[in-house]
């Protein structure tokens, strides 16, 4: 390749189909964007705090979107218009205080605003419960998850690994008077809807993670440790609980059911009619 | 073609700040001009800071799991083997006969620096003997590296701060060799000086671990 | 090339012919280390590649039952764990770095040839360690090439979790250590060892990239390796560094121990966020040195570029929390983190900027490396614009784990870091080899390879958007994702689309080796040293005396100049307004 003034030569095919890759991209990437949006997308929502993080992800989205999309136009009609042909020469400038500064303030303030947004909502996700909340825990466990409900008191008993066994896989306390009234199922999560549900997260054994997509809830189960979250489901039906941490083997069999009742009476009456741990 | 004959001196060789030869460095090739790089520092000395640095990160890592730990119930706790007073007192005489070594080859008095060096050989031997004793005494008495976060800690601690000792007695025994033929003198003693960083570090590297694992 | 070398400054030195051994195996010549790294990495990169190769088979079709599932899993972890430490981490700075740094100083070697001899061959007993694991009882590692606690601290969690995990955590020690001693010498070489007239600000980003990569490397590998030792320690010794209290095993409750399975994340990370952005500067700067040289036009903002890439080395050691957001970690050491994640995205546009700048108002020439560099713009872009996503904490809480950050991280290491590493090799290539690569067929490759990076990857986007949790062997327990197929099948396609246009490139690679049109110093008419020495250089570089550097390397298409290049090595006067510092 000579590059001098010396020997000129025609990039200008060359550019030319650069140039139309990358709008090929380009237009690739948003095509595919408008397709997915209606097959491919988040899960129907069914929670009232998931509101401000989806709201949150459309505006993120459309920034996204035009600088990809700007980014991509640019460096096409560079390729197309700047390759070389003749003896036109490239030019020489290389800075531009103006131009510099711009771009970086005009992105830091766009992205100071995105911060602040999402310290605010990351403040409400992890603000404390309503008192009124429904109290659940839920222990994940290679590979499945317990659900505990507390008793009508709404306590949930102590627990201690020594007395673990095969009919009492939480080592719930038989000192505990509660012990014998909180409820304990496999992969069966009811709650009620519009009102708040408070989980108590814990593991048994390894790292799980706690995930319920169409609440934008997730939450790593850890062992050793008992995490709080709470959320307010406020659409009815049912819906699916999913692991989101590698746990072994049985990782992708981790699924559970989540049931949003329609009312507390609705739960009441499940609930009853599941026997004693 | 060979390679030898391009910079399998070890970097210790080409000491000071005015390091000639095949390197690249010397006439007509020290990153001079207006803007280059400021004092002359050898690349030994360089390449042994930029070492002591991760020696450092490695021990930061420790110290952070350590605090961290130490903060949860069911630390446990191990006593301290007194003999650690003593292989503490070997290390700070060995780094006191190093530097002793290192000025009197400054002097040109090369027997006075490999009788310094080998004193030095010896109470570093000296001080990894001690450690192993302490680890010998605790176990006597039951605390072993599983028994609790503490004395879990204290043979990780102690055991990777020997295992960088031991590798510095390695390099000081070449040194001693090199030494003994006659390899320094008063314009050519700059590896004395580097190894030194090292192995003074070493001796603040225990300093800190003793204390960290005793009264911090 | 020389047979015979002269050295400066070396009195009596004669040459003399080398074995075998000492001239390919045990070699000191940076050169030569540099191309052991080449291909001993190139290699790894075609086991990670088989191992996608494999994962696409089975995700595409899961109900063949290509893979079982520990086998999936044991694909997912060394893909991950070969790609990132093996390949990438390897390849930029053990085989660029090495070939590169004399040459653009305008030294003969390394500060520290004999140093630099043992992290190649250092890196060596890590490969074995690595591939031995897929022979042993249980098989390799199958926890993650993150290895999260204690699933991978407690044997009896995982099939894989024997012998395998534990070979696993040697093989990084290996690798952490070679690259270790290979930044000792990197920083020492760069500071201490430029020739005359090449002061820091005159020397191409290609070794700023690298610079900045050696001081991230010294200051978060030794982390890892303290998170790897107390992991081998809990797996070997009975120490609980990382076990928790009272873990269920096979239906019995583990006793003594004490540990925090979020410790072992802590650390991790800490090394992690680092390591990835030592996985891109040194991308982030041949791209910058390539696309100058074909735009003939100098990069913008030389100065904004330096403080960047300082800036994104600084910056990366605040953010590692932005992987723990929904760890259990505090959600006000979350809200630090969402902030320091969210700055680092700045300096990293500025660097795109600058990128799209340099080509506005050049004379572009379309060599296969530029194809490369230019591409890598459009992923670095893609993947970047991805991770704002992520940053936002409220939304990395659904996006979390799911292959969203998949699409994410291929982006901008598979996608962008390779494109690099390819741009990279069809530039320096003729340096290294005396040869030219084929043009023809670089684009072929340039062009399958860049449509199938993006119709594998791109995909994954949708599938991340619909809660598509990681690692999952198979999504068919999951109703909810139950219209994922089609997008499984397309991405497996394309993906082996993608792998097949590799051996266009390893064809051509070898071919060229051997049987290229023979190069010049400088077929690219570019302006830094390295192009000042013969292609490729004889053993010590640069004849009896030792270049002198009159500019920065930028200096492209001066107004008034005789040719539209001033190399950094030529004295002759240039046109007063293009000269720079």
């Amino acid at each position: 390749m000579d590059s001098g003034s010396t020997m000129p030569r025609d990039e200008r095919a060359a550019g030319r189909w650069m140039g139309v890759l990358i709008l090929f991209i380009l237009a690739a990437g948003v095509a595919s964007f408008i397709v997915a949006a209606h097959i491919w997308w988040l899960q129907p929502l069914a929670s009232k705090q998931g509101a401000a993080a989806d709201e949150l992800f459309n505006a993120i989205l459309a920034a996204t979107a035009i600088a990809f999309i700007a980014v991509h136009l640019f460096v096409a009609i560079a390729l197309i218009r700047y390759a070389a042909y003749g003896r036109r020469p490239a030019a020489h400038w290389h800075e531009h205080l103006g131009a510099e500064l711009t771009w970086t303030l005009v992105p830091a303030a766009g992205l100071v605003i995105l911060a602040i947004l999402a310290e605010i909502v990351w403040a409400r996700v992890y603000s404390p419960p309503p008192a009124n909340a429904q109290v659940v825990e839920v222990t994940g466990r290679q590979f499945l998850w317990y659900v505990r409900y507390p008793s009508p008191d709404g306590k949930l008993a102590r627990t201690d690994p020594k007395f673990i066994s095969a009919g009492n896989p939480l080592g719930l306390d038989p000192g505990d008077p509660d012990s014998k009234t909180n409820v304990v199922v496999t992969n069966e999560l009811h709650v009620v809807n519009n009102r708040p549900v408070r989980v108590e997260i814990r593991s048994l054994d390894v790292i799980h993670s706690f995930f319920l997509p169409n609440f934008r809830v997730k939450q790593d189960a850890v062992p050793g440790r008992s995490i709080m979250i709470w959320f307010t489901p406020d659409r009815a039906g049912a819906y699916q609980i999913a692991c989101a941490q590698l746990c072994g083997v049985g990782h992708y069999t981790m699924r559970g059911n989540m049931v949003v009742e329609t009312d507390q009476a609705a739960f009441d009456a499940w609930l009853a009619k599941q026997g004693q741990h | 073609m060979t390679a030898h004959a391009i910079g399998t001196r070890p970097a210790e060789n080409r000491g000071g700040s005015r390091p000639s030869g095949p390197s690249g460095l010397g006439p007509g090739g020290r990153g001079g001009g207006p803007a280059a790089s400021g004092p002359e520092v050898s690349a030994a000395v360089i390449g042994m800071a930029a070492a002591l640095t991760a020696v450092t990160m490695l021990f930061v890592a420790f110290t952070t799991a350590y605090l961290a730990r130490r903060q949860e119930p069911g630390w446990g706790t191990v006593a301290m083997p007194p003999v650690l007073w003593l292989t503490t007192a070997l290390l700070l005489a060995s780094s006191g006969t190093l530097e002793w070594a290192r000025r009197r080859i400054a002097a040109g008095d090369i027997r006075g620096l490999r009788r310094g060096l080998t004193a030095t050989a010896w109470l570093g031997g000296a001080f990894l003997v001690g450690q192993i004793a302490a680890w010998r005494s605790l176990a006597a008495q039951g605390a072993y590296i599983s028994s609790n976060p503490h004395s879990g800690f204290f043979y990780l601690l102690t055991g990777a701060h020997g295992v960088h000792l031991l590798g510095g007695l390695a390099a000081l025994g070449i040194i001693v060799w090199k030494a003994h033929a006659g390899r320094y003198g008063v314009a050519s003693h700059a590896g004395i000086g580097v190894f030194a960083l090292y192995w003074h570090f070493m001796d603040l590297l225990w300093l800190y671990l003793f204390a960290l694992l005793f009264w911090a | 090339m020389d047979a015979l070398a002269v050295h400066e400054g070396a009195p009596g030195h004669e040459a003399h012919a080398e074995s075998f051994v000492r001239h390919y195996i045990f070699s000191l010549d940076h050169k030569m280390i540099g191309k052991q790294y080449y291909l001993t990495t190139l290699f790894m990169a075609m086991v990670g590649g088989a191992l996608a190769m494999l994962m696409r088979a089975h995700l595409g079709w899961p109900q063949n039952g290509t893979l079982d599932p520990g086998q999936y899993l044991a694909a997912v972890t060394m893909h991950g764990t070969v790609m990132i430490f093996f390949f990438l981490t390897s390849i930029l700075t053990g085989a660029f770095g090495n070939f590169l740094i004399p040459l653009m100083i305008g030294a003969r070697d390394m500060a520290f040839p004999f140093l630099n001899m043992l992290s190649y061959w250092t890196l060596v007993p890590g490969v074995l360690v690595l591939l031995s694991s897929f022979f042993v009882p249980g098989g390799p590692a199958g926890n993650g090439w993150t290895s999260y606690a204690p699933l991978s601290t407690v044997a009896k969690f995982s099939p894989s979790g024997g012998a395998g995990q534990t070979l696993w955590a040697i093989s990084i020690m290996f690798v952490l250590f070679s690259s270790l001693f290979g930044s000792l010498n990197f920083l020492t070489t760069i500071i201490n060892m430029r020739a005359r007239g090449l002061s820091l600000g005159r020397i191409p980003l290609t070794l700023w990239g690298i610079f900045i990569t050696a001081i991230l490397a010294v200051l978060s590998f030794p982390v890892l390796t303290a998170a790897v030792i107390m992991m081998i320690l809990d797996r070997t010794a009975g120490t609980s560094f990382f076990i928790p209290p009272n873990l269920l095993v096979a239906g019995k409750v583990l006793a003594n121990k004490n540990g925090d399975a979020l410790l072992w994340q802590h650390l991790f990370w800490f090394f992690g966020h680092p390591e990835v952005y030592i996985l891109i500067l040194t991308p982030m700067g041949i791209v910058s040195d390539v696309i100058s040289t074909f735009s003939r036009k100098p990069i913008f903002g030389y100065k904004a570029m330096v403080l960047s890439i300082s800036a994104i080395g600084f910056l990366s050691f605040l953010v590692w929390g932005h992987h723990m957001f929904v760890s259990g970690m505090s959600p006000l050491l979350g809200a630090a983190f969402i902030g320091s994640t969210i700055a680092i995205a700045v300096p990293s546009a500025i660097k795109t900027f600058n990128w799209c700048t340099t080509l506005w108002q050049g004379r572009i020439h379309f060599t296969s490396a530029m194809l490369f560099a230019i591409a890598f713009v459009s992923l670095f872009v893609t993947g970047g614009l991805s991770g704002i996503f992520l940053a936002t904490a409220p939304v990395d809480i659904y996006l979390h784990d799911t292959y969203f950050v998949i699409a994410h991280f291929h982006f901008v290491m598979a996608a962008a870091a390779l494109f690099s590493i390819f741009a990279g090799t069809y530039f320096w290539f003729p340096k290294m080899f005396g040869r030219m690569l084929n043009e023809r067929l670089g684009k072929i490759h340039f062009v399958f390879t860049f449509l199938g990076i993006y119709a594998t990857f791109f995909p994954m986007h949708f599938l991340g958007f619909m809660g598509n949790s990681r690692r999952l062997y198979d999504t068919s327990t999951y109703p909810f994702l139950s219209h994922a197929g089609p997008i499984d099948v397309f991405i497996s396609l394309s993906a082996f689309m993608l792998g097949a246009a590799q051996f266009v490139f390893i064809y051509n690679f070898f071919n060229s080796m051997l049987r290229g049109p023979v190069a010049g110093p400088n077929p690219w008419h570019a302006n830094s040293l390295e192009w000042a020495a013969p292609s490729p250089p004889p053993h010590g570089n640069w004849g009896p005396s030792l270049p002198v550097v009159y500019r920065w390397p930028y200096d492209y298409s001066v107004p008034g100049a005789a040719q539209d290049y001033s190399p950094q090595w030529q004295a002759e006067p240039v046109a007063a307004a293009g000269g720079e510092q």
